[in-house]
């Protein structure tokens, strides 16, 4: 079966700069994508290239298997049929809610579309905002009509830009699982954009995390975080400290705190790495390695600590919300880690 | 229609592309601007005798009258209006809410018909002297009487008329300030008189300025009231030297030399709105709980509120009134319906070409905010500060080179002469018109276009709609009341429009602002007021509607910032 959409070295620039550089990648049938970065690295750029409004300098752009984008071609974005939710939901104001989401439905004839609205409403549970305007709405309740009015037409492919930013943090995960409940409600295909790492583990399937226009990395939440496949990801996804790390001559990593085990393929003994050490990588040892807590973050169910090492390094480290260690006290430390990331020093 | 093909298309394209959309807005721009460099291109024009003559004998008559007057006008609109904003946003009274708009009615009389209708009702033969004799049982010269004719007479005049720029700005910052912070000083134990010395008017100086320097501008370029009270300012003294003295070249070196003035007041006016985003406390707007009053508190108010109201608006369109009913069998002659349908026709033609002009420049902003188009929007939208009197000298130079070019290559190439094809006919006055007003319309347009989003646009198009679908569907429908205010604005600005039309009007043209003003000058008082208060009627329509606005946002402009 044909991808839903298909990007090949998707290359954009204004004037000399380049925006995106070459990026590749897939979404498979159902399958929700996210575009994950910081901002300014070409994201939103990238999403409005798919539905129609930024031209591309090369590569192509494939809608089910039909080429909709590429070098001095570019199908209107009214013929693409792609729904697209904006990040200040782009509602009209002089549309009430009925009419806002019937919009993309003209070819229908008038009883199936009211039909569909009110099938629309009810997926949403507003099923009474149908004769308001967008004014009298809460965001959230926008937020939702804006979704709908995308997915009307019912879309191959549904964009979304930020469509969380505007939003309350603590409405943010509720609304992004309500939205993923939705879009796996209507089948849809889709792929949103963010800089919010918490927005996109809730509701992606898989992440492409871009940097300076490039595609770092394109897997699952669960890879990004155990499996970085470069620094930056290994920055940018959760939390983490670089540890110096030699291989030595029996083939054991060494570290401050001691031996790792496993996980050396691709390294050579005496060459200097540094391994990702996440906060949950750090155990409390007997014998292990004394650390003074420096610092910590109270984040209700766990705590994070930062510990400071015999070498003046500092790392993370986890506890429980309920045990708490005081700054300035001292613990012993080892590191429990089956599968090290390890990069090249600088 | 052009705008249709291209208006959607937000999307930032390579800069480098040359575009006619930017092209067309180039050539606009700096068409629109032409007066203005004209009349600063003749500062580096070396001086002739008759500035020398200038210089010696009247410059420093200008420089004064135009200092005082701008001064006194100054003190008069702050005294007005700044009381007068605090009054209805602070206390609860009696009469609050009809005052709260009915303080912007003095806009809509324009000052020399102020003047001349307070002229009617305070010279020696009016009726208020006429009463005073009959009560005192005095006769002439046992008493004396201030001439209303004068300098402070004309600082009066324009006060009245012009006080509610800056009461309309500082009942907006009032309104707009924080809740919290004016609570703040009411729980801290201050009084209303406290809270506004201590609180509301510090925040609302960058308000004030702003309004202050829009009242100035219109100052500066009024040129009825200071001829007919025969006060030699700048505007009159650009008449006299042009006509009088037929120096153009005088006239634009005074012309340019007033215009510096306005400058000063437009980097003021942009200063103080720069300044005005950081004081905006709060972007939620909240009443803040008025003061109660009781008893003769309330009347005392009430009455304070009453007096700008009665002599700025009041008195004056009741004298009209009064005069137009004597005078109405004479008045309303064919003659008298010439002048409506001349108005109406310039006044209708003027708005559409500018609002043509406002949407062009407006779409070409939205579609390529560039630099370069920023300016030139910036650049052409600036007429609004400039004196009709400037603008006329700025306009007529040029036209009149062009039609000297013009007739000379005619009567070279086919024998015969073309005359005053431009600077005689009414293009010259409708170039004139979108010049000075341009500002107004653009402004309606900008933020009618700010209410569509670049998404909407975008929202609609991936909802399958064609360019030219999104203009009707979606901007046109949003958009279609502030078109409405810009038509109405500019249509109003003209009809009241003095200066400019006098200069600039072909022969024997004749509109109801000069009618009426030339009845005026020739003392048949009387016999002006219907064509004087069919503009103040027309002149009520925009207030009520910016007084709606302004009852209903908290904050308004009435005229455009320069940016």
């Amino acid at each position: 079966m044909l991808n839903p959409l298909q990007l090949d070295g998707v290359h954009i620039a204004y004037g000399d700069t380049e925006v995106i550089n070459g990026i590749t990648l897939a979404l498979t049938d159902g399958e929700i994508g996210c575009l994950l970065g910081p901002s300014g690295c070409g994201k939103t750029t990238l999403l409005r290239a798919v539905a129609g409004f930024e031209p591309l300098r090369a590569g192509c752009i494939m809608l089910q298997g039909r080429v909709i984008s590429a070098k001095g071609y570019s199908l209107p974005p009214e013929q693409r049929g792609i729904g697209m939710v904006f990040q200040d939901f782009a509602l009209f104001p002089h549309l009430s809610v009925n009419r806002n989401i019937e919009f993309g439905l003209r070819t229908l004839p008038k009883k199936a579309r009211l039909a569909r609205v009110r099938e629309l409403l009810k997926l949403v549970s507003l099923p009474d905002v149908g004769n308001l305007f967008p004014h009298q709405l809460s965001g959230g309740q926008q937020q939702r009509i804006a979704l709908v009015r995308a997915l009307a037409p019912r879309p191959p492919l549904l964009l979304l830009d930020e469509p969380f930013s505007s939003m309350d943090v603590d409405l943010r995960e509720n609304l992004a699982r309500e939205v993923r409940r939705i879009l796996r409600a209507e089948g849809t295909t889709a792929l949103l954009v963010t800089h919010d790492q918490a927005e996109a583990f809730a509701m992606a399937d898989r992440i492409a995390v871009i940097d300076r226009g490039e595609v770092r990395q394109w897997g699952t939440a669960f890879d990004l975080y155990h499996r970085p496949a470069d620094r930056f990801v290994a920055g940018f996804i959760g939390q983490g400290v670089l540890l110096p790390v030699v291989r030595d001559a029996h083939g054991v990593l060494q570290t401050e705190l001691g031996p790792v085990h496993g996980g050396t393929t691709g390294t050579t003994e005496g060459v200097p790495m540094e391994m990702l050490l996440r906060p949950d990588d750090v155990v409390r040892a007997e014998g292990g390695l004394p650390a003074t807590v420096v610092g910590y973050r109270f984040r209700g169910a766990e705590c994070l600590y930062r510990l400071r090492l015999p070498s003046e390094m500092e790392i993370l480290y986890e506890t429980n919300g309920r045990e708490i260690l005081a700054i300035g006290s001292s613990i012993r430390i080892a590191v429990q880690c089956t599968e090290p990331v390890l990069f090249m020093a600088d | 229609m052009e705008i249709a093909g291209r208006a959607p298309r937000i999307a930032q394209r390579p800069a480098s592309r040359i575009n006619s959309w930017r092209l067309g807005v180039i050539i606009c721009a700096s068409l629109l601007s032409l007066p203005v460099v004209t009349v600063f291109a003749y500062v580096f024009v070396p001086a002739g005798e008759v500035w020398v003559h200038l210089v010696d004998t009247v410059l420093m008559d200008y420089l004064i009258n135009t200092a005082l007057l701008a001064t006194g006008v100054a003190v008069g609109v702050l005294a007005i209006g700044i009381p007068a904003a605090w009054i209805v946003t602070a206390y609860e009274f009696p009469g609050r809410r009809f005052f709260e708009w009915a303080l912007l009615l003095p806009l809509a009389i324009p000052a020399y018909i102020m003047a001349y209708t307070y002229t009617g009702l305070l010279e020696f033969a009016g009726p208020v002297q006429g009463l005073l004799r009959q009560v005192a049982g005095w006769s002439a010269g046992d008493y004396r009487f201030p001439e209303i004719r004068s300098l402070w007479g004309a600082v009066a005049m324009l006060s009245l008329v012009l006080y509610p720029y800056v009461y309309m700005m500082a009942r907006a910052s009032f309104g707009g300030q924080s809740l919290s912070i004016l609570e703040a000083g009411r729980v801290l134990g201050a009084g209303p008189v406290r809270v506004f010395f201590d609180v509301a008017l510090p925040l609302a100086r960058p308000a004030l300025v702003t309004g202050l320097s829009l009242a100035l501008m219109e100052t500066l370029a009024d040129y009825g009231t200071v001829q007919y009270f025969g006060i030699t300012t700048f505007t009159t003294g650009i008449f006299r030297t042009w006509f009088g003295l037929n120096d153009s070249a005088a006239a634009a070196q005074l012309a340019a030399l007033l215009m510096s003035f306005v400058f000063f007041l437009i980097l003021l006016e942009l200063y103080s709105r720069r300044r005005l985003r950081f004081f905006q406390t709060t972007g939620r707007y909240r009443q803040l709980e008025r003061y109660q009053t009781h008893g003769w508190y309330s009347v005392l108010l009430f009455v304070l509120c009453l007096i700008p109201l009665t002599f700025g608006f009041l008195v004056p369109a009741g004298q009209l009134g009064i005069w137009a009913f004597s005078t109405a069998e004479e008045s309303l002659d064919q003659r008298f319906l010439w002048l409506v349908g001349n108005s109406l026709l310039l006044a209708s033609s003027a708005s559409l070409l500018t609002l043509v002009l406002a949407l062009f420049l407006g779409y070409g902003r939205r579609l390529h905010p560039t630099r370069g188009i920023n300016f030139a929007v910036r650049l052409s939208a600036m007429g609004y500060a400039i004196p009709g009197t400037v603008i006329a000298v700025g306009v007529m130079l040029p036209f009149a080179w062009l039609d000297n070019q013009l007739d000379h290559w005619m009567r070279a190439a086919f024998g015969w002469s073309t005359g005053l094809l431009l600077s005689g006919t009414l293009v010259i006055l409708l170039f004139a018109y979108a010049v000075r007003f341009l500002a107004v319309s653009l402004q309606s347009v900008e933020s009618g276009l700010a209410r569509v989003t670049p998404n909407m646009d975008d929202a609609a198009r991936s909802l399958g709609l064609a360019p030219g679908g999104v203009l009707l569907k979606i901007h046109l429908p949003i958009m279609r009341g502030a078109l409405f205010s810009a038509l109405l604005l500019v249509f109003v600005d003209v009809l009241k429009e003095l200066p400019a039309t006098l200069i600039l009007r072909p022969f024997n043209f004749n509109t109801l602002a000069v009618r009426a003003f030339e009845l005026a000058s020739d003392e048949r008082l009387a016999d002006s007021s219907v064509a004087a208060l069919a503009i103040v009627a027309v002149g009520i329509v925009p207030v009520v509607l910016l007084s709606r606005a302004v009852t209903r946002s908290g904050v308004q402009h009435v005229k455009p910032a320069s940016t």
